[in-house]
């Protein structure tokens, strides 16, 4: 399946979908005026992906901080994951955080509250 | 507005403490560019990570707050050009930042903003952090794409009371006044 790749902007994340390894990207800020518009691509992606996935599915998450419409749109995604997990593909959630930003940590404690996938929550130095 | 005004504007400004201030039409790229300037005023600063973070993220919600607010159609309220227009200053005082804004909104819209900020302001943290995983959860995108959870999330990163007042401009409209600290 086409791979997706996105280029990170002043205010969307870059995004790296590759679904022959199974590892889904994104990194940087997203704060788009318009979020379901930027976030709907990688739903269709993770789609077409949910139909022929490879047995683990890795998500990176390395966010620096987002708006709260992305946060609603991120929690559709992990949504959309929820099925493909449902017996088909093993999903992992890889949520970084920068070294004490405990913002981001704690919305990663959130989603892996109410999604119901495997979530590592992960310092790292930087971004 | 005489000359010499426009130092004494300037010298309010000085002690206000002021170290941005933009007052016109809001728009995405107008956000872009006030991060751009935040972003190595904070740097001058020495401002902490989590803090700087903590300021984009309110000035972005404040931001989105106020454009998606004002492209809404209010076309049965008479209007003139200024009541597009919304303020937005940054001030430094005491190692803190504190923001602040001022649009006009429609009478009819106050209720239901002053109630959201009474909620806000009566809760703790940790009641904050339920209640937006709860709107998370539970509320439905609109069509512009915001999720209700602006202020909310403007309250989380403050840590603070929200200040806010509503000023009465005419029969159809106030004059919205918020401050947020950040420490």
């Amino acid at each position: 399946m086409e791979k997706l790749h996105i280029e990170g902007s002043a205010k969307t994340p870059s995004v790296n979908f590759d679904g022959q390894v199974g590892i889904l990207e994104m990194r940087g800020r997203s704060i788009p005026e318009n979020s379901i518009e930027f976030f709907q691509p990688l739903m269709d992606w993770i789609e077409a992906y949910g139909a022929e996935p490879t047995e683990e599915t890795r998500v990176d998450m390395k966010l620096e901080y987002f708006n709260t419409s992305s946060s609603k749109c991120i929690l559709d995604l992990f949504k959309r994951l929820e099925k493909i997990n449902n017996g088909e593909s093993q999903v992992l959630i890889n949520w970084f955080y920068e070294t004490d930003d405990e913002d981001m940590q704690e919305a990663g404690e959130d989603y892996a509250a109410i999604v119901d996938l495997k979530f590592e929550i992960q310092e790292i130095d930087e971004i | 507005m005489a000359l010499t005004d426009v130092y004494n504007y300037y010298r309010r400004m000085e002690d206000e403490q002021v170290i941005l201030s933009f007052k016109g039409e809001f728009s995405a790229e107008l956000l872009t560019s006030i991060l751009h300037i935040m972003e190595s005023k904070m740097l001058e600063l020495s401002i902490p990570m989590q803090m700087k973070k903590r300021v984009f993220n309110v000035l972005v919600e404040c931001f989105q707050n106020l454009y998606h607010h004002i492209d809404k159609d209010y076309s049965d309220i008479p209007m003139d050009a200024t009541k597009n227009s919304a303020l937005v200053m940054v001030k430094y005082v005491d190692n803190k930042i504190m923001v602040l804004t001022g649009n006009y909104i429609p009478k009819r819209s106050t209720n239901d903003l002053k109630q959201k900020l009474v909620l806000v302001n009566e809760l703790d943290e940790k009641e904050l952090r339920e209640l937006y995983q709860q709107r998370l959860l539970n509320n439905s995108v609109s069509r512009k794409g915001t999720a209700g959870l602006g202020i909310i999330d403007i309250a989380r990163k403050s840590k603070n009371e929200l200040g806010y007042e509503f000023v009465e401009v005419n029969d159809d409209y106030s004059f919205f006044c918020l401050s947020i600290v950040i420490e």
